[in-house]
């Protein structure tokens, strides 16, 4: 027995994280691209000085989120895993000209499809730590502190931080098209900016955050639900 | 309407006529006023202004513990330079062994790290191409008295010249010591007689009126020769020179340019560019010119992230490559090509001037000269960039080249990115066409200056001058000459702008700027890695095509789907 029931996915830290972090990203992309000589909207030297400002503040933060991910376990939801992983893709590659449902539901331990898990996961392990560490050695050398990674080139940093940040770019532009897929582009937002979402709870779960965690559950959803509408 | 258009017609050729009258008559009044100006000059020199001038305009006060005036010795009477320099002896009785060691005095320098043996006795130049054996005129801005040729007593105290560098009065001046040809027989005339004991008596710390004398006119001519140092530093606004300005720091030379027992920091032969120690510890005596001796080595205030950012460049870029963003600046121009392939031109069977190019002070300076050639100027210039480590390497009277090259240095320089104690580096070129030994592969020295059936200076006769230059200095020729290219390097320490006026990043960090020619390094936003950019557009626009692609197909799907319902 399965009940689809709107629950709070995202907590409150979790929705600041991230809007803070978009709000971020676009100055340091904005920014960041005025340095690389893509665009010159604004000098070269307020660029510099909102990238540093955003980068450090970004890094913050995702000190923050690192910490909050392992201290509540919600690094779990970031595991990759093979369940559903085809259904999924083959719903982006087909299923979706033929007009068929998204086949998959939040559940209480996956708030994300597969997909998005493993695509979030690379994110977090691969391309925000190639910016992050390619960009603390850039400030470190810029700074005049980093004598001793004298040995490592400027131009290899460089490098690997610009390709992030267009990893970051070409995310970005999937993650919105994303949002346009499914019910409706709002209705993909608005979870994000309110927490609530409808998550697929065992009678197990929901009898259990009924007792203890009522707060999450939106009342309006109290009453079970067949999942199999 | 038919009349109206009649006198249409009529007035436009009324003033059609009218204009041409008037601008016929313009170029009439130039050709007359052309005709009246001295475009036909004789002689060499190029001193608009001088030191003289600026020196009645500044009376000193003098700080000394001795009035120098009230000195019995000093009374004189005087009637030669090295009767003074004796009186000066008498008192300063270490003074001489001191100065004997000084390059003003010994034009002799052996580098310490090339070995080369360099200095103003033996070395060519691009501009009169050597002062040996051309000391009769050259020796002017000798620190001494009596050099004629070069085989000068260097160990003769008494011919030390106390007053060029000391005088306050700004009436002393030199003379050739020799005389020159008919055709510089103008130069210097009119000058009032030498009062040595007023000189004497004036003595004080060098001013820059005593250096500028020399060093704003080497070359033969204001700012010739360095292109950062000329007469606007006798007197600079504030955004020529922040240090000399009045209206900055008022610095004399000689607050820089530090030293002690008559030996001054600041040598081009061999530089520190990059200097790590900075102001030292407090009360610490450092005999250093370097910009970091006052400034520190990381001289940009950190509560900026852009000050902290400029500090990081000190270890790369030489403070002088940002903040003297050009030279030749407050009007007088620096001299930047002279081809000595069109000397010897004569008008009316006389030696002649052309001076056509006019400068930001109004001046004008000669762009012909039947004693030098073709000559051009350049004035805010921006100067070119390189790695320099300091050391300077010269093409001596008897290193050979290869005259197949396109050009030979006078002298390069080394330095690297690789090298940490190299730094970016700004520079004045000068290029010239000159004489060289065809049979040989060397320079050549000339005898310019003498009156003498050989001096190029009077008889313009390049093989002449050549031969006798040659033979009188004991260096090989073959007998063969031909004219070669040659650049010389200047590095820019002088002219230092205010800080507003000091380069912005996007100067460098913009494509195409300032130093995009040096290789090896990656200066963001300078369009390096074009290849690279193409890549990440090709990856940007590819997913944005991936997506709008997937988004088309869909809708195609959904619509083709509700039509079959």
């Amino acid at each position: 027995m399965s009940n689809i029931v709107k629950m709070q996915v995202y907590k409150l830290f979790e929705r600041f994280w991230h809007w803070l972090q978009t709000v971020l990203i676009f100055i340091l992309l904005f920014s960041g691209f005025r340095i690389h000589g893509t665009h010159e909207l604004i000098s070269f030297s307020d660029a510099t000085t909102l990238h540093t400002w955003a980068a450090i503040l970004i890094m913050m933060l995702w000190a923050f989120a690192t910490f909050w991910l392992f201290t509540t376990g919600e690094w779990r939801h970031y595991v990759p895993t093979r369940e559903n992983l085809i259904s999924v893709a083959r719903f982006y590659i087909l299923g979706i000209f033929k007009g068929e449902h998204h086949p998959y539901i939040k559940t209480y331990r996956r708030k994300h499809n597969p997909l998005q898990a493993i695509a979030y996961m690379m994110l977090k392990i691969v391309i925000f730590p190639a910016i992050w560490m390619s960009g603390t050695i850039y400030l470190l050398i810029s700074f005049g502190l980093g004598d001793f990674l004298s040995g490592v080139g400027t131009v290899w940093i460089a490098r690997i931080h610009t390709l992030a940040a267009v990893s970051i770019v070409g995310f970005f532009i999937v993650h919105i098209y994303m949002l346009t897929m499914g019910h409706s582009f709002i209705g993909h937002i608005k979870p994000m900016i309110t927490g609530f979402d409808d998550v697929d709870l065992t009678d197990e779960q929901l009898a259990y955050l009924q007792a203890d965690e009522l707060d999450i559950i939106k009342e309006n959803s109290q009453p079970l639900q067949d999942a199999t509408h | 309407m038919k009349k109206y258009r009649y006198y249409t017609k009529s007035h436009y050729l009324l003033k059609l006529m009218i204009i041409s009258i008037i601008t016929g008559l313009f170029f009439m009044g130039t050709l007359v006023i052309a005709d009246q100006s001295p475009t036909l000059e004789v002689g060499i020199s190029e001193y608009a202004k001088s030191s003289q001038d600026q020196s009645r305009k500044t009376p000193k006060k003098s700080h000394s513990t001795t009035d120098h005036s009230s000195i019995e010795k000093l009374q004189g009477p005087f009637t030669t330079g090295p009767e003074v320099t004796k009186a000066c002896l008498e008192c300063h009785n270490e003074v001489g062994r001191q100065f004997m060691k000084n390059i003003h005095w010994t034009w002799d320098y052996k580098h310490p790290k090339t070995g080369q043996h360099l200095g103003k006795s033996v070395l060519v130049n691009n501009y009169c191409i050597n002062a040996r054996g051309n000391e009769g005129m050259c020796a002017q801005c000798h620190a001494g008295y009596n050099m004629t040729n070069s085989d000068f007593d260097f160990s003769n105290q008494e011919n030390i010249d106390c007053l060029i560098c000391h005088e306050s009065t700004g009436t002393y001046y030199k003379t050739p010591t020799t005389k020159g040809n008919k055709a510089c027989v103008n130069m210097f005339k009119d000058k009032p007689e030498i009062e040595w004991a007023k000189i004497a008596q004036s003595v004080a710390l060098p001013s820059r009126n005593n250096c500028g004398v020399c060093h704003f006119f080497g070359g033969g001519g204001d700012n010739v020769k360095h292109g950062d140092l000329s007469s606007v530093l006798f007197d600079p606004p504030r955004d020529v020179d922040i240090h000399m300005s009045a209206e900055g720091e008022n610095f004399t030379c000689v607050t820089c340019h530090v030293g002690e027992g008559h030996e001054w920091a600041g040598s081009r032969y061999e530089m520190l560019v990059n200097d790590t120690v900075g102001m030292g510890k407090p009360g610490m005596v450092r005999k250093t010119a370097s910009c970091e001796s006052c400034h520190g080595a990381s001289p940009h205030p950190i509560k900026t992230v852009n000050g902290m950012k400029l500090n990081g460049h000190t270890d790369r870029v030489a403070c002088e490559t940002c903040h003297i963003p050009e030279i030749a600046k407050g009007g007088v121009a620096t001299k930047i090509d002279w081809d000595w392939r069109s000397m010897g031109q004569l008008k009316n069977g006389k030696s002649f001037k052309l001076k056509e190019y006019t400068q930001g002070d109004g001046q004008h300076r000669a762009t012909y000269k039947t004693i030098k050639g073709s000559l051009s100027y350049a004035e805010n210039l921006q100067p070119m960039y390189a790695w320099f480590d300091g050391t300077m390497h010269y093409t001596t009277i008897d290193s050979q080249f290869d005259p197949a090259l396109s050009s030979i240095n006078i002298n390069s320089f080394s330095g690297s990115r690789e090298d940490p104690n190299s730094r970016i580096y700004p520079f004045k070129r000068m290029h010239m066409t000159q004489p060289y030994d065809k049979g040989n592969n060397t320079l050549i020295y000339m005898h310019l200056w003498g009156d003498d059936d050989n001096a190029l200076w009077g008889n313009f006769d390049f093989s002449k001058a050549i031969q006798a230059g040659m033979e009188e200095n004991n260096a090989p020729y073959s007998g063969e000459w031909g004219f070669i290219e040659t650049y010389s390097y200047w590095p820019i320490n002088h002219m230092v702008a205010p800080k507003e006026e000091a380069l912005v990043c996007a100067d460098c960090h913009v494509k195409g700027g300032r130093i995009s020619h040096l290789t090896g390094l990656y200066i963001p936003g300078a369009g390096g890695d074009q290849l690279l950019d193409y890549i990440y557009y090709i990856a940007i626009f590819g997913t944005l095509g991936g997506v709008l692609g997937h988004g088309v197909i869909k809708s195609i799907a959904t619509n083709r789907r509700k039509n079959n319902v």
